[in-house]
């Protein structure tokens, strides 16, 4: 008598918990759907072939060619992934396969310190040491800068967490048959997180695309800038929007609301390839 | 985190508690504070946003004002003229300050009906300098043009020379400087070079132009002022009360009489003299008539919807308004920008009466 009680009011509230799981997930779909639809709405007039093949970025005559900022947000994204991943990668390999244990909790607390520092610190950080400081100026190379140190504190936490997943028998069996530390990082650690390993980075390569404030300080503002010279003023995506929207007009705004869009595909395309290649990896190294 | 969570939850519900004490305190007489505060004259908060251009005028403005009307609460929240038209658009503001007005297909979003334009001041957009051993630099409209346009790179070139008679000028290099964001000062800079230098100003006009990629951007007139501030050859345009906070040297500018005029409170002035303005009170102070004028001289108006439903609100708000195109002009020029000629001011004040509170 007493137990189907109970039963029934776990299987009612079993229900309740079911429904509100199910609410919050549709509602995360519906948001998302929502935000495409309306932002694509608004931006239709702006796109057209001038906007994903033209580098002229002009306001009083109606132009608007998104490319020059295409290539700014994936240049300095890439400049920032460059720096961070070397140094990412070596922290938390540091900290979980070499440092000693009371080094340990010091060292993951200030790192992820570092990853709760707001944007904007960051970007006036840059805009006065970097840039005027060491007279690294307003270029692509800044930003690079400034967001390679925005996204090393995300890596290194994500990646620190998939290299303890390493079983420490298959450490141990590597240091057993006589590996070196070395060895045993290349040999057993690095194949096993892998594919982890990819998705942090992925995750922080999408952090350093859409960061607009301080890409906004420090990247130069120039307009319709397409070069590899990294020591060059430029501007990307986000920062043009942060910038131009509040004294933009009504086809200007749209053309604004059309870099978001992009912004918001090639967000999603990144993150859909990054979670691919950690699926993919991760099947390889359970199915071998 | 949680410790900062936890106490912005404990200020903010001591912040309602406190209030709520307030209330309750008040009670005692409320019997007739109640009915009161439908009439003009209760408390009564006025909320705004729109150009940071006027926004130190406006600071002061509501400082003055509310040693006159003490029940009323006024915030101007800046963010642009952009922004500011868009908010009175939406009605999320009470009034908006704005450096142009609305256009055309843009009325008509407007959701609380016709619009009027108060003028409330000018002031000069200055070119900025930073070149050591200039003191006195003069330039001409077409000059201004292509030094921004980058078709004059050096300081000693022959044709900031022939603007220059007696100065030595140089062999540096010019650093161009201009807003990374959208602006109303860039528009009135822009249209001033569009209109004085027609046929050399390739860039059009408008709140952000294509400048060339060999130039450098700051945010706001501050960051444009600091840039020709750290930065030896640079030049850019900074609206004369950034100029002077930030000490900077600026250049005399030939006005459409011929004559180089330094950029000051008194030479804006005097540009509102030359000036024709329309019967909704719109105008440009562009490139005005008369010896002293100086050119690059530019406006800010507050917008308000002719239709006020708000009672309270709409007295308080034409009393600020009567405020501000009177008494608080006194302030202006200390402020570094200039008051309205003394026939617009007449004329703001009898445009009050369109203000039509229901």
């Amino acid at each position: 008598m007493q137990l189907s009680e109970l039963r029934g009011h776990k299987q009612y509230s079993d229900r309740a918990f079911r429904g509100l799981a199910v609410a919050a997930a549709g509602l995360v779909l519906l948001v998302l759907g929502m935000i495409a639809l309306t932002m694509t709405r608004r931006a239709w007039p702006a796109f057209g072939t001038e906007f994903f093949s033209s580098t002229r970025w002009s306001a009083a005559e109606g132009i608007f060619g998104a490319l020059p900022f295409i290539w700014g947000t994936l240049y300095t994204a890439a400049i920032a992934i460059a720096i961070a991943v070397p140094i990412s990668l070596g922290v938390s390999l540091f900290i979980t396969q070499v440092a000693p244990p009371w080094m340990k909790k010091p060292l993951v607390y200030l790192m992820d310190l570092l990853a709760v520092v707001p944007s904007v610190v960051f970007g006036l950080w840059g805009v006065l040491v970097l840039s005027q400081h060491f007279g690294l100026g307003r270029s692509f190379l800044t930003a690079g800068i400034i967001l390679a140190i925005m996204i090393i504190p995300i890596i290194t936490s994500l990646s620190r967490e998939v290299i303890e997943t390493t079983p420490s028998s298959e450490k141990e069996a590597a240091l057993a048959l006589g590996a070196t530390r070395w060895e045993m990082i290349t040999a057993s650690v690095l194949p096993h997180s892998t594919g982890g390993l990819v998705g942090a980075v992925m995750l922080g390569l999408g952090r350093a695309m859409g960061e607009t404030i301080a890409a906004a300080l420090v990247i130069g503002s120039a307009i319709g800038q397409i070069t590899l010279n990294p020591f060059a003023p430029g501007n990307s995506m986000p920062a043009v929007i942060a910038n131009e929207w509040g004294e933009a007009a009504e086809n200007h705004k749209s053309a604004l609301i059309a870099l978001a869009v992009t912004l918001f595909i090639i967000t999603i395309a990144v993150n859909l390839i990054a979670t691919g290649i950690v699926q993919r990896s991760m099947k390889r190294s359970r199915g071998v | 985190m949680y410790k900062t969570i936890a106490v912005c939850v404990l200020a903010a519900s001591c912040f309602a508690g406190c209030n709520k004490k307030k209330e309750e305190a008040g009670s005692g007489p409320a019997t007739t504070s109640g009915a009161k505060a439908a009439e003009p004259g209760g408390p009564v908060s006025l909320n705004a946003s729109g150009s940071t251009f006027q926004k130190p005028f406006q600071e002061a403005a509501i400082e003055g004002f509310s040693k006159i009307m003490k029940d009323a609460k006024i915030n101007y929240g800046g963010g642009g003229s952009g922004k500011g038209r868009q908010d009175l658009a939406d009605q999320v503001v009470d009034f908006a300050g704005a450096d142009s007005p609305y256009k055309d297909a843009e009325l008509a979003k407007n959701k609380g009906g016709d619009v009027l334009y108060f003028p409330i001041l000018l002031g000069a957009i200055t070119i900025s300098y930073n070149v050591d051993g200039i003191d006195k630099l003069q330039l001409s409209p077409v000059t201004v043009a292509k030094i921004f346009q980058r078709d004059i790179k050096k300081w000693n070139d022959k044709e900031i020379a022939a603007d220059n008679p007696d100065a030595k000028l140089p062999d540096a290099d010019i650093v161009v400087a201009h807003r990374s964001d959208g602006s109303g000062t860039t528009d009135n800079f822009t249209k001033y070079l569009d209109r004085t230098a027609k046929d050399v100003w390739k860039l059009k006009s408008g709140s952000t132009v294509e400048w060339p990629a060999d130039t450098q951007a700051g945010n706001g007139n501050p960051g444009v002022a600091q840039i020709v501030k750290s930065t030896k050859g640079a030049i850019g345009y900074v609206d004369l009360s950034d100029a002077k906070a930030s000490g900077l040297k600026f250049a005399l500018i030939k006005n459409q009489a011929g004559k180089y005029v330094e950029p000051s409170s008194d030479s804006a002035s005097a540009a509102g003299d030359g000036i024709e303005v329309k019967d909704n009170l719109l105008f440009s102070a562009l490139d005005p008539k008369g010896d002293g004028s100086y050119p690059i001289t530019y406006q800010s108006w507050v917008i308000v919807y002719a239709k006020q439903t708000n009672p309270t609100k709409g007295a308080a708000l034409k009393a600020y308004l009567k405020y501000l195109v009177t008494d608080a002009q006194a302030m202006l020029k200390e402020l570094d920008f200039a008051p309205l000629p003394r026939s617009l001011a007449g004329k703001a004040v009898a445009q009050l009466d369109k203000i039509q509170v229901q």
